[in-house]
């Protein structure tokens, strides 16, 4: 017996009553756990971020109940049907986001929004986050791994409409993170390395190119801002330079739950959302900074181990692709906070305050579920 | 069978866990490299951040420079800066923004637009921090009423500050431009640091043009703020340093009186210091109160200005492109006798119209009947059109085109004059390219008379004139005679070259048959030269907007609709000797060239030329 075998033979093996009930409810306990302990966390940290307004934690706590309960019932479903809707969903996505380019409200200096007349405000990026990976999971598992140059083309362009139409919105953070899912199940399908390799120096060498010609003066200052945030103390640079000093002055253990001066004095901006993970590290220090990172590694090993065990390609891709994006979710945030990245519009997940976010990100968990649930029948 | 596929299952899920084990380095390393960052800012740096965010009270504030000053050539004061109490709010200082707007309408007058505006702005993309205007020129007692009330309104500053304001409104809004709020546009693609603190950008004309140097550079104050960010100490402070003051050649009482006498005719007026280059005058009618672009323009004023069918909003100066219609004649004149296709004693026998050696089609003269027997100057003063259908024949498309280039037709050749069009100058590649037709001979002739595919803006038409009375000689065209930023004029192009003429003395040919048209026993405009105590040369133009019915003079027969009446053109100079203005009138619509834009132009020359000089 190989170690595929064996891994998979694993958990019927020494399957006992408890999780069998977890099992017929078509839950992860693990992955609950820890996307449980993140959401409460978080909220902890969202209160003081808020300076205390408990309205905000309450409205969040609504979210996460809406979220966790569409979490509850995507796992009911069997994989199969996602890969029976995929294509339709992934259909409907791309002709709202032209929607949204031709008629959609005009939103935080950005087209994101749909408004249904009388119902909700809806963002299609979101439903794409999810549809991306499942339609391209669906596509390539149809004709068997590794994909064939056909399906790589094919792929490539199912990818490259999304993410085209998101940046046009423009919504930079959003179309990286759908960009990076469909590049994930291309990568775990099987991409020849010969052709990674190559891609990536043609990406690499495509950088000067985009700065000359394709990005716009204040992209670039915020890449310069990131060598350099002094340069621009009042512009691009305050971002950056008040989260560093938030989270430097954190310290080993922090100044203390509701005590940090660069959060509650007004110093760092966006507090609550994007760059709620400074006040995390400044009430609760380099400790509290790595539990969090911590939790969050949990559930992505989790969500990997998932994927390894799927069963078949189409489950084992979409595991793989969901779990990959959301470490970029964690990376990208955390890398621009610190001062690592240039600051793209990425919230932290689960944690930063905001709606969609976090119904998209705990529904995509409910498909890890599903698929961890619903073995061979 | 069963057993490959069984087989290839292994494989793919195989290649599979490869991936997946790969991936896990990947996201490994990345883990460590993230959590090392925190640990370098948090443990390894620790103490440079806390030490920093103890002193973090300490805020720095940016100073806006003084926006540089515009001055006419006597120093009269044509853009000024006027304090004014601007009300703004710190967007993540306020609280609720609705209920704050509610509050403030209580205290100060707000319309609706101005809410509107404010939350568009708050909406946008903006710096975090930044004040945003609510409402400019707050009165005294709005101030007052403010201030009191300051300690229940969250965020809400007043702001001193300095705005622009145009002492002469509507004469300059065209010459001057203006600034007005800086937009998100151009948020996006400005220097953030050179504008921190300032709210206004030129957006048209000398204030667009000149707006690296009138901005000046922006001053840093460190204060010690308290945790809602009021002042409470200025530790330190850095002056900004103001921006350049310009002193343009424009000529504040030249430019009202023409002004005035367009009146309530639309249409344009340049006039040039044929010395210097400068522009004394221009002149756009119907203009606008620049004012209003400052402090933010009503909605109603705005709308009903963009949709006048008189159109305020264009600079008919360098924007308007007019067939230069007969006013065109001296400059094909002089090329063609110093060319030798014509002698000044050559006469034709004009009986009213002329027709191609190649083809039947018939070219009118305006005149019916003609005029008789014509040598050049007659032929200028009277503006005969058959003498130059047969010269335009005869000299051929190139030639024309080449000296109509020479005196700056079809292209801008002005320094500083925001935005210019250029007219044009055809030429067969352009006929080819723009159309997709060949050039005819038919097309010659037309632009002998300044019709047909030619156009020109009144700046051209003032700056070619200007070159004739210099005799050739070019001189940069341009608004700005000096500043304290004395690097501005080494950005001053050098002219076109100079036109050269193979005997000088056709120059002063050329000017007395000019003269003859505003001076002469039978010039087309002799009408608005009597009475003259000086010598001065024009031609008139009266440019066809449509073909209609005519009378023995050239008039139309019967009532016209205003906008299909004919162009009005007149230019000219003077003195004849040592030229000191040339100046270009245009009248949209306005009917005769000698009957309307000739008077004007005499006027400014007896205004130019007789008034006291400045003490």
């Amino acid at each position: 017996m190989n170690f595929t075998e064996y891994v998979r033979q694993l958990p019927q093996g020494s399957m006992d009553r408890r999780q069998s009930i977890w099992t017929r409810l078509h839950l992860d306990p693990y992955l609950f756990a820890a996307l449980l302990a993140v959401a409460l966390s978080g909220m902890v940290v969202l209160y003081s971020a808020t300076s205390g307004d408990m309205g905000a934690v309450y409205r969040q706590a609504i979210r996460f109940g809406i979220g966790f309960m569409a979490m509850i019932i995507v796992a009911q479903f069997d994989p199969r049907w996602f890969q029976q809707w995929g294509g339709t969903v992934y259909l409907v996505g791309v002709l709202l986001l032209v929607a949204v380019i031709v008629s959609g409200a005009q939103a935080m200096g950005a087209q994101r929004w749909l408004q249904i007349p009388g119902l909700f405000r809806f963002q299609p990026s979101e439903l794409m986050k999810l549809a991306v990976p499942v339609m391209l999971s669906w596509y390539i598992s149809r004709y068997g791994l590794p994909p064939r140059y056909r399906d790589l083309l094919v792929s490539a362009v199912l990818l490259f409409v999304p993410v085209a139409l998101i940046i046009q919105q423009p919504d930079l953070g959003t179309s990286l993170l759908i960009a990076s899912s469909g590049l994930f199940v291309i990568f775990l399908a099987g991409l020849s390395w010969k052709l990674i390799v190559g891609f990536s120096t043609i990406a690499i060498a495509m950088i000067p190119v985009l700065w000359i010609w394709v990005m716009r003066d204040y992209q670039r200052q915020r890449v310069l801002t990131l060598f350099d945030p002094n340069v621009d103390p009042l512009g691009a640079g305050w971002n950056i330079i008040q989260s560093m000093t938030a989270i430097g002055s954190g310290g080993l253990s922090g100044k203390g739950y509701m005590l940090g001066t660069q959060s509650q004095l007004d110093f760092l901006p966006e507090s609550h959302t994007d760059f709620i993970i400074a006040v995390l590290g400044e009430e609760f220090g380099f400790v509290g900074a790595t539990i969090l990172i911590a939790l969050y590694a949990v559930i992505i090993l989790r969500g990997m181990l998932i994927a390894i065990r799927g069963r078949d390609n189409f489950c084992r891709l979409l595991a793989g692709s969901l779990t990959l994006t959301f470490f970029i979710y964690v990376f990208v945030n955390v890398g621009m906070v610190s001062g690592i990245l240039p600051v793209v519009g990425v919230p932290l997940p689960l944690v930063s305050y905001g709606g969609t976010s976090i119904v998209t990100l705990l529904t995509g968990f409910g498909m890890l579920m599903s698929i961890s649930t619903h073995q061979r029948n | 069978m069963l057993n490959s596929s069984l087989d290839n299952r292994e494989k793919e899920r195989r290649l599979f866990l490869s991936r997946m084990t790969a991936s896990f380095i990947f996201i490994a390393l990345l883990i460590l490299v993230l959590v090392g960052r925190l640990f370098y800012l948090q443990v390894v740096q620790h103490e440079r951040h806390e030490a920093r965010s103890q002193t973090n009270r300490l805020e720095v504030l940016p100073i806006p420079p003084i926006r540089g000053l515009i001055y006419d050539r006597y120093g009269e004061l044509l853009a000024r800066n006027e304090p004014s109490h601007t009300l703004t709010v710190v967007v993540e200082r306020s609280g609720d923004l609705d209920a704050l707007v509610q509050d403030l309408s209580a205290l100060v007058d707000l319309s609706e637009d101005q809410v509107s505006r404010f939350f568009d702005r708050v909406r946008g993309y903006r710096r975090p921090f930044e004040p945003i205007p609510l409402k400019v020129r707050l009165t005294e007692e709005e101030v007052a009423r403010v201030s009191a009330n300051r300690i229940f309104l969250e965020g809400v500053q007043i702001d001193a500050e300095l705005i622009r304001q145009y002492p002469f409104g509507e004469e300059f809004a065209h010459a001057l431009g203006f600034v007005g709020r800086i937009n998100q546009e151009e948020l996006r693609d400005l220097d953030v640091g050179a504008y921190a603190g300032t709210r206004f950008i030129g957006k048209e004309g000398v204030e667009r043009q000149y707006e690296d140097a009138l901005l000046g550079e922006p001053g840093f104050q460190r204060v010690e703020t308290n945790a809602r960010g009021r002042i409470i100490r200025v530790i330190e402070k850095q002056a900004p340093k103001p921006g350049s003051n310009l002193h343009l050649y424009l000529d504040q009482e030249l430019q009202k009186m023409a002004y005035d006498l367009l009146g309530e005719q639309r249409g344009s007026i340049v006039a040039i210091e044929p010395e210097t280059g400068g522009i004394l005058a221009m002149v756009s009618n119907p203009g606008f109160d620049p004012n209003l672009y400052v402090s933010g323009f009503p909605t109603e004023i705005y709308n009903a200005l963009r949709d006048s069918p008189d159109n305020p909003f264009l600079n008919r100066a360098i924007r308007g492109q007019y067939p230069a219609a007969s006013t065109i004649k001296p400059f094909l004149g002089l090329a063609g006798v110093d060319q030798g296709f014509v002698t000044w004693d050559y006469t034709i026998n004009d009986r009213g119209y002329y027709q191609l050696p190649t083809d039947d089609r018939i070219y009118n003269d305006w005149k019916r009947g003609g005029h008789g027997r014509v040598n050049l100057r007659k032929a200028v003063a009277e503006s005969c059109d058959t003498y130059f259908y047969q010269l335009a024949y005869d000299m051929k498309l190139e030639a024309i085109h080449d000296i109509y280039d020479q005196f700056g037709f079809g292209k801008n050749t002005t320094a500083d004059v925001y935005n210019p069009f250029t007219g044009i100058n055809p030429s067969r590649e352009w006929k080819q390219n723009r159309h997709g037709f060949s050039w005819y001979a038919g097309d010659t002739i037309n632009l002998s008379i300044g019709q047909g595919y030619m156009l020109a803006t009144p700046m051209q038409l003032a700056i070619a004139t200007s070159v004739l009375a210099n005799r050739g000689r070019w001189v940069t065209p341009r608004l700005l005679m000096h500043s304290n930023d004395e690097s501005l004029l080494d950005s001053i192009p050098e002219p076109p070259p100079d036109v050269h003429l193979n005997n000088d003395a056709n120059w002063d040919r050329m000017h007395a048959a000019m003269q003859d048209v505003v001076q002469g026993a039978r010039g087309t405009a002799r009408a608005s030269g009597l009475g003259a105590t000086y010598e001065y040369a024009g031609k008139s133009g009266t440019a066809q907007v449509i073909r209609i019915e005519r009378d023995e003079n050239g008039d139309p027969i019967g009532d016209v609709p205003e906008q299909f009446r004919d162009h009005a053109w007149f230019m000219g100079f003077a003195p004849l000797e040592n030229p000191q203005i040339a100046v270009a009138v245009l009248v949209e619509n306005g009917g005769s060239g000698s009957g309307v834009a000739g008077p004007m132009m005499r006027s400014l020359f007896d205004f130019y030329l007789t008034r006291e000089p400045e003490q």
